[in-house]
């Protein structure tokens, strides 16, 4: 059985409360708004990418649970500086990780740091806390700013 | 009144959760159901299923008598004037819908208000927006102060002879006020308006007398009163619901049907379309009988109790600020915590043992009102203890360390 230190490491509880790249990016070329109905978080994701389709800055504000926040901050520090290929890839690698089976190991090459949030996929009703914001990123990206849902 | 007695009354309370006790305190969102209201649904299943008011045979004739047993059950349990006036729904929302559609749509125009209380739950605001965006009428908030208190003389003034509806929560399910309906509904008559009286959250905790009170449309469900999900109420005068037109159309609602025209059947059948919830609604009448047995002035001295101590508690526990702290209130603590989110709380304890509910209730206006994204919520009923409330301290300190 997963406890909870599973879900709340100390990375988390960081994060929670020092969120990293926290604010609004002026200018930026993509920025979308994320909700989550159940729990009313709200996320709003700024994302500056080049020419060469190179992710040059991110961040992000919003309120939002401990895993919510700490998602999105672990998140901005490992999309800074890739391309948005390389997002795509490792939006699949995430959500594959918070929705895999029990056993099954994360891509760690693929997530590096974030592989700390493996544990959300013990706690059924907090992955959408978690992918929250890469589903935010996503549309920003995609959909020219329509509101991300988790669904 | 012996918690002891009453908690062996219901089986689903003796488990444990991750190791530890189930302490269930998130009866404002469903209540947990009683071992005779269990035994009744499984009996109707086992002896009586069949559908009613068509068949002829024994089942039948049984299912019907149970069913229409369970309505005067209900009629005298709220003390309406006729059991034409029970009308069975799946519950507060659809017969908030009911009124909406069919008296909003023959009776609101563009030049009409509807009022509604700041601390309403979803239920008792969309379907009156969705009535409004179609009349062109006027939605119009009651408002409240920091304690989650109506504002009275507001309401006075917001009052006048374009007012046609006012929709009121008896209890709030994100704050715990207990609103004073009975000065309320007075004032609302002054004007001509009628009044609707949302009871989902009350109805366990007080007694609601619909006669004395003067209610034009009561709504209520049963899952919140011990009784099975998919259930519930609308209660209205009977000269209102003559008048207005069914609500959705298709069998036991007739009386003759050709292609030219349909008759409609009598009250309440009128508003009963298509097979009901018979099980559910024979359930809710022995939910009610439980409730009756124990009794109002136990179950509110009960509570009141319960819920100083947990109050008690709440305010000498470092970081937690409560969200309402109405002067009537009852069976709620709803709170948030310096530096632990709800929904974080809600997962921590939930490993404990403690089921508590975090988020909006269904009451973002209230959310908004109070400038947070969402609060924890430990609700109480006639079953909870005081070594329970104790136990959701112990688990609050456990996530406060956390997070420290
Ligand atoms: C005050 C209040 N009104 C209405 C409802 C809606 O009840 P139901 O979902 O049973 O239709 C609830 C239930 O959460 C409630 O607490």
């Amino acid at each position: 059985m997963f406890s909870l230190g599973d879900l709340y490491k100390e990375v988390i509880i960081d994060h929670t409360k020092a969120p990293r790249n926290f604010g609004k990016l002026e200018p930026c070329s993509h920025d979308a708004e994320g909700f989550n109905p159940l729990c009313g978080d709200q996320l709003h994701v700024y994302l500056q990418i080049d020419d060469n389709n190179i992710i040059e800055d991110v961040k992000f504000e919003g309120q939002g649970c401990s895993i919510s926040t700490a998602s999105a901050s672990l998140m901005t520090q490992a999309l800074k500086g890739k391309s948005v290929a390389n997002f795509n890839t490792m939006f699949s690698a995430f959500h594959d990780m918070a929705t895999a089976d029990m056993d099954d190991k994360p891509d760690e090459d693929v997530l590096g740091k974030l592989a700390v949030l493996a544990g959300v996929k013990e706690f059924p009703s907090r992955i959408k806390c978690a992918t929250l914001c890469w589903h935010t990123v996503k549309s920003a990206i995609e959909d020219a700013g329509q509101p991300a849902k988790t669904e | 009144m012996n918690i002891d007695n009453i908690r062996n009354d219901f089986p689903i309370l003796h488990q444990e959760v991750f190791g530890h006790p189930l302490v269930y305190l998130d009866n404002a969102a469903t209540t947990q159901k009683p071992q005779c209201v269990i035994d009744t649904i499984r009996q109707y299943y086992e002896k009586d299923n069949s559908n009613i008011h068509r068949g002829v045979h024994s089942l039948s004739e049984r299912a019907t008598k149970d069913y229409e047993a369970a309505r005067e059950t209900i009629r005298d349990f709220f003390n309406a004037k006729s059991s034409k006036e029970v009308i069975f729904t799946r519950g507060t929302t659809e017969s908030i819908n009911l009124v909406a559609s069919s008296w909003g749509n023959a009776n609101i125009g563009k030049d009409d208000e509807v009022l509604i209380t700041h601390m309403e739950h979803h239920s008792n605001i969309v379907p009156w927006q969705m009535l409004c965006e179609r009349t062109g009428a006027k939605l119009k908030i009651i408002p409240m102060n920091e304690a989650g208190e109506l504002d009275l003389t507001a309401y006075a003034e917001l009052l006048s002879e374009r007012t046609k509806l006012v929709g009121i929560v008896h209890m709030s399910n994100a704050l715990g006020t207990i609103n004073p309906i009975a000065d309320m509904i007075k004032q609302a008559h002054q004007v001509g308006a009628k009044v609707l009286i949302d009871g989902a959250q009350a109805a366990a905790h007080i007694a609601t007398d619909i006669q004395a009170l003067d209610i034009d449309f009561y709504a209520t469900s049963a899952h919140k009163m011990y009784g099975p999900t998919g259930v519930g109420v609308l209660i209205a005068k009977e000269e209102l619901l003559n008048a207005m037109p069914p609500y959705q159309g298709g069998g036991d609602m007739i009386l003759i049907v050709t292609f030219d025209k349909t008759q409609y059947n009598e009250l309440p059948h009128k508003f009963e379309a298509g097979t009901p919830n018979i099980a559910g609604v024979i359930g809710f009448g022995e939910a009610l009988k439980y409730i009756s047995n124990i009794g109002f002035s136990a179950i509110e001295k009960r509570e009141k109790e319960l819920l100083d101590y947990a109050t008690k508690k709440a305010q000498s526990f470092e970081g937690l600020r409560q969200i309402g702290t109405a002067k009537d209130k009852a069976c709620v603590l709803s709170f948030v915590l310096d530096g632990v989110h709800p929904h974080d709380l809600g997962t921590i304890l939930d490993r404990e043992g403690v089921a508590i509910r975090a988020g909006h209730h269904c009451a973002m206006p209230v959310m908004q009102f109070y400038k947070v994204p969402a609060t924890a919520r430990a609700s109480f009923s006639i079953y909870n203890t005081e070594a329970e409330v104790d136990a959701l301290f112990t688990a609050l300190e456990k996530a406060r360390d956390m997070f420290a």
